[in-house]
């Protein structure tokens, strides 16, 4: 199968098209080639009428065409200007860099874009975001004629993400092209003047933003149509008295009184901007970061977590938001993956692992929640985005859990894996798991949730339930405007 | 991209019938091609020297290795934790001289014996408190313990060597059972006894997950800081060993001995499969890696080589089993 395979489209001057498709669909193989990255083995560019050929990055920086990547490219100990001006940094007649200039253009830049940084502050004291945004500063700073965008707003909080569309508007009133990549539907009607959709490797479509649904879209881009995406929920799995309570959570600094219950069966979202406070509260209920007071029940008994192998041991699990950097062991097997928070469990009285019951019980496991790997001893590396996810589902199942968190359960997965992964989430609750669910996704919590708690500031702003769920009224509590604690 | 981005469902029972597959399957692990070459190696010796294969040309071999397999046992199950330990040359002498000034005080062979152990293992708790609760760069803790622990030998000893060790305690590097050194034994103990608690173990097991990805371990449930330190311990322990057992050869405690056999350690356990990012290794590949260091070194000498090419074949080899990796990782990962 061919990456990328016979595809032909336009750019207009001042445009921005919108770049969609599942992963593995080829879209960041076609933008690497239109920025010299890799070479195409067939097929030509024109850029203003004229046939282009790369060699390089540098020569497609050259003709005018700039591409920021998902993958930051900073260097933690040097200043902004340093890294907006790598290795571009004027100079004078003995090679000595001129800092006076070097700082004055970086400030030209920074005020362009209303950002109140210094320029001689090192990139290590600033945010994910500050650092995402720094790198399209940089690209930007060789001013190109078309800008490619792989998923900009991955790791900026709301406010920023506002901020970056405002920016990239000024930009394009001034003529420049956006070639903007991303898995969040929303930002192609908010930003985009066009969008095309790519499917294994192949052009499926391009179509001006007012003329498709978001329905339209996942339907081209997974090759069918998904119908209930999120499924409903079986009210019978509820048990009437609470299952879970969460009471006086307080970590100073990171969150105060958080109090709330949970029953059996139910899926509770939190939400929240980046940084409220969700993931912090998570971590702090499993033991892996302190809390200052606070204490948990479950089935009507106060519990004591201390560490991540007590909140184990209570039926507790947490899968974190960080797959890849805190969730799985990459460079493992799925089996090894599989048996990680259960060691204890196949561990015969000597501490010695058994091997035929750890055998059976993954492959079982491996069935249950679809992983498609070719064997247990595939690598997890080697495995997408969407089986990794499901790899961590099935690897805290294992422990068979009263009460689940997921933090951001679908960052970074496909429309299609998705939908699996709902129905997961749909199918524990109705065994009689209590869920919480963290996420910044405001679709996704409306669609699959039954209670949603708001988090602002590290404090519950508000409690929605289904019937009066709204995208505006959750805002409101996530943004501080609203706050029903205090009526 | 070809067949193996086909994902296939799994398959419960994968029956490789065909020689060829289980030798494929084999190749796949390091210690496998590693003795695949050592016995090429003893082959073409056994042909080019009447002496190579004979018993006591062996029993040298695993006499002077017993001291670096000893601590690579220990090291391999550190550096799979991601951690590494440059002070074990120094633990080892220091206990040679802690051990020895409790003889020569008259402490009795047994509680003198215990006297050096207690000191590596507080090397070992000193090592794994800086690096596991502190967070302080590994190579540089013990460099610094390194040095600090050769001082304080020094300084113990008044700078001279401990001799006239008594017999109650020499027969440990000296004697014999069923005609074979008590060095020999104990390493192939550990070996044996390592490899089996570190394939099988669930407390060992977790070292490869703690070097795989530690901040997914700790989530996982796996007492971190506990494992680390564990492992500092035990590594020191282990060169606590190879001290009791060098100094009971000599019969005296030297104070320059085990200069220099960090890197020779660490080298072994690289050879073996070990990698100094965490996560990968094996005991017995470290004890191959060992052995064939010993092997080179024994046949350069019954081959009559300048003893100074030694350095430069061991370091020639160590570049290559690390080339021999990266390739064959990209050769795998070219075929995904």
């Amino acid at each position: 199968m061919q990456a990328v395979d016979n595809v032909s489209f336009d750019l207009q001057r001042g445009e921005i098209l919108a770049l969609v498709g599942e992963n593995g669909a080829g879209k960041s193989t076609l933008v690497q080639m239109l920025a010299g990255v890799q070479r195409p083995e067939a097929g030509e560019i024109y850029l203003e009428d004229e046939v282009v050929d790369f060699y390089s990055a540098y020569d497609a920086l050259h003709a005018g065409i700039s591409i920021v990547f998902q993958e930051l490219s900073l260097i933690d100990g040097l200043s902004i200007a340093e890294n907006i001006f790598a290795n571009r940094q004027p100079v004078g007649r003995l090679n000595n860099i001129q800092w006076r200039q070097l700082y004055g253009k970086t400030r030209e830049l920074l005020d362009r874009f209303d950002l109140e940084l210094e320029p001689t502050t090192p990139v290590k004291r600033l945010s994910m975001g500050k650092h995402q945004i720094l790198e399209i500063l940089k690209a930007i700073s060789t001013d190109p004629k078309i800008l490619i965008l792989d998923e900009p707003t991955s790791s900026l909080t709301e406010a920023e993400a506002v901020d970056l569309f405002e920016n990239i508007r000024k930009l394009q009133n001034e003529g420049m092209s956006f070639i903007y990549i991303t898995h969040k539907l929303g930002e192609v009607f908010e930003l985009a003047d066009r969008v095309m959709v790519m499917r294994d490797g192949k052009y499926v479509a391009s179509q001006p933003v007012g003329e498709v649904t978001e329905s339209d879209l996942v339907a081209m881009m997974v090759g069918r149509e998904i119908n209930d995406m999120f499924g409903a929920t079986d009210y019978t799995a509820f048990s009437p008295e609470e299952y879970f309570k969460v009471e006086g959570f307080s970590r100073k600094g990171y969150f105060q009184d958080v109090t709330f219950g949970l029953q059996r069966g139910e899926i509770l979202g939190l939400a929240g901007l980046i940084g409220a406070g969700r993931t912090e509260i998570a971590r702090s209920i499993i033991g892996i970061d302190p809390k200052d007071s606070g204490n948990i029940w479950l089935e009507g008994c106060v519990i004591e977590i201390k560490n991540p192998q007590e909140a184990i041991d209570s039926g507790v699990a947490y899968l974190t938001e960080d797959r890849k950097g805190q969730g799985l062991f990459l460079d493992m097997s799925v089996l090894e993956n599989l048996i990680a928070p259960v060691l204890r469990k196949f561990a015969n009285r000597f501490g010695f692992l058994v091997r035929s019951a750890i055998n059976e019980n993954v492959e079982e496991r491996i069935a249950a929640f679809d992983i498609t790997t070719s064997s247990t001893n595939q690598k997890l590396f080697n495995l997408s985005g969407g089986n990794q996810q499901k790899c961590m589902i099935a690897m805290w199942m294992g422990i068979q859990p009263k009460v689940t968190i997921f933090d951001e359960p679908t960052r970074g997965v496909d429309v299609g894996a998705r939908s699996d992964i709902y129905r997961k989430i749909r199918q524990l609750a109705k065994s009689g798991t209590g869920i919480i669910m963290i996420s910044s996704e405001l679709p996704e919590l409306l669609g699959i949730c039954d209670r949603i708690l708001v988090i602002h500031n590290g404090q519950i702003t508000g409690e929605v339930l289904r019937d009066e769920f709204s995208e505006e009224l959750i805002m409101e509590y996530a943004a501080g405007i609203k706050n029903h604690t205090i009526h | 991209m070809d067949q193996d981005t086909e994902a296939i469902k799994i398959r419960t029972n994968s029956p490789n019938s065909g020689i060829l597959d289980k030798f494929r399957q084999l190749a796949a692990f390091r210690e496998f091609i590693l003795l695949l070459v050592i016995i090429a190696f003893a082959i073409i010796m056994a042909l080019s020297s009447p002496i190579f294969l004979t018993r006591l040309n062996i029993e040298a071999i695993l006499l002077a290795l017993s001291v670096e397999a000893t601590i690579a046992v220990g090291m391999v199950i550190l550096l799979i934790s991601g951690g590494l330990d440059l002070s074990v040359g120094s633990t080892l002498a220091f206990v040679g001289v802690v051990t020895g000034l409790a003889l020569t005080a008259g402490a009795g062979t047994v509680p003198s014996i215990l006297i050096g152990l207690l000191a590596a293992l507080g090397v070992g708790l000193i090592n794994g408190s800086l690096v596991a609760k502190l967070k302080i760069n590994p190579f540089i803790t013990t460099l610094g313990t390194m040095i600090t622990i050769r001082g304080l030998l020094l300084i113990l000893a008044q700078g001279r060597a401990v001799l006239n060790l008594p017999k109650s305690f020499t027969v440990i590097g000296q004697g014999r059972l069923f005609g074979i050194q008590y060095p020999i034994f104990i390493l192939l103990i550990l070996v044996i006894g390592g490899d089996q608690l570190l394939r099988n173990s669930r407390f060992f097991r977790q070292s490869y997950y703690i070097g795989g990805n530690e901040n997914a371990a700790r989530l996982s449930g796996i007492n971190v800081d506990l494992v680390k330190i564990f492992n500092y311990c035990l590594v020191a322990f282990l060169a606590g060993i190879a001290g009791l057992m060098i100094t009971a050869r000599f019969g005296s405690s030297s104070l320059t001995v085990g200069s220099g056999i960090e890197l020779r350690v660490i080298t072994a356990c690289i050879i073996g499969g070990a990698s100094l990012s965490g996560g990968e290794g094996s005991v017995l590949g470290a004890f191959l890696g060992a052995l064939f260091m010993g092997m080179l070194a024994n046949a350069l000498n019954l081959l009559g080589v300048d003893v100074y090419y030694q350095s430069f074949i061991t370091g020639l080899i160590l570049i290559l089993a690390v080339v021999f990796d990266v390739l064959n990782e990209r050769r795998k990962a070219s075929r995904k």
